[in-house]
């Protein structure tokens, strides 16, 4: 392993946040689809007592965390995957070419990644403070983006090691559909667990993004399933273990 | 003279196919070289290994005196490429694309600033600067991928079909670019192209490749004079058997070659000789449909080494590849 290059970090970094703020269709996209879910579901369900949630919580309260997970994991897959349309648009290759060691591209594409989809996080987060949503304490919005950031961490990686083994487009809508939703609804980010069969609650235990979103539930609501720190050391592990996987893979792939 | 790029019995193989078979060659520093071949001959193989971005199956290859297995990254500094495919960011401008390459490269910022306002200005393309890339046209996205090779000086450039889909005027103009580079700055270039006008016109030395392996390697003017002489096609309907024991026994004759219904015929001052030519044919009773000069070109010289036209080389490698491949490419 060589040496991890800043500037060539840094300018990675940079070209995601310029490609972000330049692309407005995609970023007005990418934030209407969970503030749809929010807005609809919030209303839809607003006079329905749904079991699970806690006592004298409305329903749209219980699912702004959820949400906040929904837009993090989708976007952060989408910029670990985001490799495909490098490779693609032939780019990766000069990317590929420049004298940087492996580490630092993938350093810089996370890096990347978590800051585009914790801008729309926020987004979503502040507009649904403007509709008069309060945290249990503003203090805890810290632990709340410590929560964000690794979620995201945990789905770049995993958009990194398919993207590594993936050589055309056709791949990303089976990632979507086969990986990535069943993976959120699994998680719990739009209902609470306890309807669930109990092989399902099983198979919930093994999806990353259900205690991603039940720590940002501990975080901001005061309320989750398991204990915040529970959640932290699962979730840290989980985002540790998937950008190792994603940098391995990117690594090895013959990427052009 | 000091030699920029070494290949010795380079090879690489693929599952089923050897893309690179045994090559080697030298480049001394300052040079213009081509490898000239039909699409699919290993020539984009070869830049991919020089430039570090695969692995070599077998053999040795050095760019500026580093090994492609050694320092890869102190040898891709001394390089720069171009690559057949266009390998911009259309969401960023120019200048910026120009930035991150410099940033990747670790120039520092005064440095970028001074690199990328001369590049510009080399390509001409200082009062485009800013624009998006995707409002760029071919032509001028070819130019900034040039100026983009170049900011970190570079020993070599790699330029794989630097003019590809462009048109001809667009052609001319990057040729001057890469001549005037050449020339002016000093700096080793290596290009692939399958198109012989602009391997004769832009390369000092030329490598002919086929199937992988190189078949001649020469100044484009040496080359032209392996075959001798001017070329005389004569299209013949009918059996040409009578005409051709004729023309064995004349002695201003260096070379028949038939070809499709064709007679490639190989002389000096051909122009003087296309009467004498006619009383033969006329003599034996031979329909002769059309008759054609031609001052060699590297195109019969690939005819002459391959047996066949580059042309019909790329139809059958084509037709190899889908049947490999299925479906195809995009």
């Amino acid at each position: 392993m060589k040496a991890i290059q800043g500037i060539a970090i840094y300018v990675l970094w940079l070209r995601e946040l310029k490609r972000l703020l330049r692309a407005k269709s995609r970023l007005i996209g990418t934030l209407l689809m969970p503030l749809f879910f929010l807005g609809f579901l919030g209303m839809g369900f607003k006079r329905s007592s749904i079991p699970g949630v806690p006592a004298g919580m409305e329903y749209s309260v219980f699912l702004i965390p959820g949400i906040l997970g929904m837009s993090i994991l989708f976007s952060s897959t989408f910029a670990g995957l985001s490799v495909i349309w490098d490779r693609e648009f032939g780019f990766l290759k000069e990317i590929m070419v420049a004298p940087v060691s492996r580490v630092s591209i993938v350093l810089g594409r996370i890096a990347g990644g978590i800051t585009t989809s914790l801008f729309q996080a926020l987004v979503i987060l502040l507009i649904s403070i403007i509709m008069g949503f309060r945290p249990q304490n503003w203090l805890m919005l810290l632990p709340g983006l410590l929560f964000m950031t690794l979620i995201s961490m945990t789905f770049i990686g995993l958009g990194l090691a398919f993207a590594s083994r993936m050589r055309d487009m056709q791949g990303f809508n089976l990632v979507m559909n086969f990986v990535i939703f069943p993976l959120f609804f699994l998680s719990g980010a739009l209902f609470p667990l306890d309807s669930f069969p109990t092989w399902l609650r099983i198979l919930s235990r093994f999806d990353p993004l259900t205690y991603g979103v039940d720590g940002l539930r501990a975080a901001l609501l005061g309320k989750s399933e398991l204990p915040l720190l529970l959640d932290l050391g699962i979730l840290s592990g989980c985002a540790l273990l998937s950008v190792i996987i994603g940098a391995w893979s990117f690594e090895k792939s013959e990427s052009i | 003279m000091k030699i920029a790029i070494k290949v010795e019995n380079l090879v690489k193989c693929y599952e089923k196919t050897v893309a690179v078979d045994h090559v080697s060659f030298a480049i001394p520093e300052g040079e213009l070289f081509g490898l000239l071949g039909p699409n699919g001959a290993g020539k984009t193989t070869i830049i991919n290994i020089l430039a570090t971005l695969i692995r070599p199956t077998s053999g040795y290859a050095e760019v500026a005196g580093i090994s492609v297995a050694g320092d890869r990254d102190a040898l891709r500094r001394r390089i720069g490429i171009v690559f057949q495919e266009p390998a911009l960011d259309v969401k960023l401008t120019g200048r910026e694309n120009l930035q991150f390459h410099a940033m990747m490269y670790s120039l520092s910022k005064p440095e970028r600033k001074q690199r990328i306002a001369h590049v510009l200005e080399l390509v001409d393309l200082l009062d485009k600067a800013d624009l998006l890339v995707e409002k760029y046209s071919g032509g001028m996205k070819r130019r900034l991928e040039i100026a983009r090779g170049l900011v970190q000086h570079p020993k070599v450039l790699f330029l794989d079909e630097p003019t590809l889909g462009l048109d001809s005027q667009t052609r001319r103009h990057i040729w001057d670019y890469i001549r005037k580079l050449n020339k002016e700055k000093r700096v080793t270039i290596i290009l692939t192209t399958h198109y012989m006008d602009e391997a004769d016109y832009l390369c000092d030395r030329v490598a002919i490749i086929d199937k992988g392996r190189i078949v001649a390697m020469d100044t484009p003017t040496h080359l032209k004079d392996v075959l001798g002489g001017d070329m005389v096609h004569l299209e013949i309907s009918g059996g040409d058997e009578p005409l051709v024991d004729v023309l064995r026994n004349a002695d201003w004759i260096t070379a028949i070659k038939r070809h499709d219904g064709q007679l490639s015929l190989t002389m000096e001052q051909g122009d003087k000789r296309i009467p004498e030519l006619m009383c033969a044919a006329m003599q034996t009773g031979t329909q002769v449909l059309s008759v054609n000069l031609r001052k060699p070109s590297l195109e019969d010289v690939f005819l002459h080494f391959t047996g066949s036209t580059i042309r019909e080389e790329e139809l059958v490698h084509e037709s190899q590849f889908h049947f490999v491949h299925g479906r195809g490419r995009r």
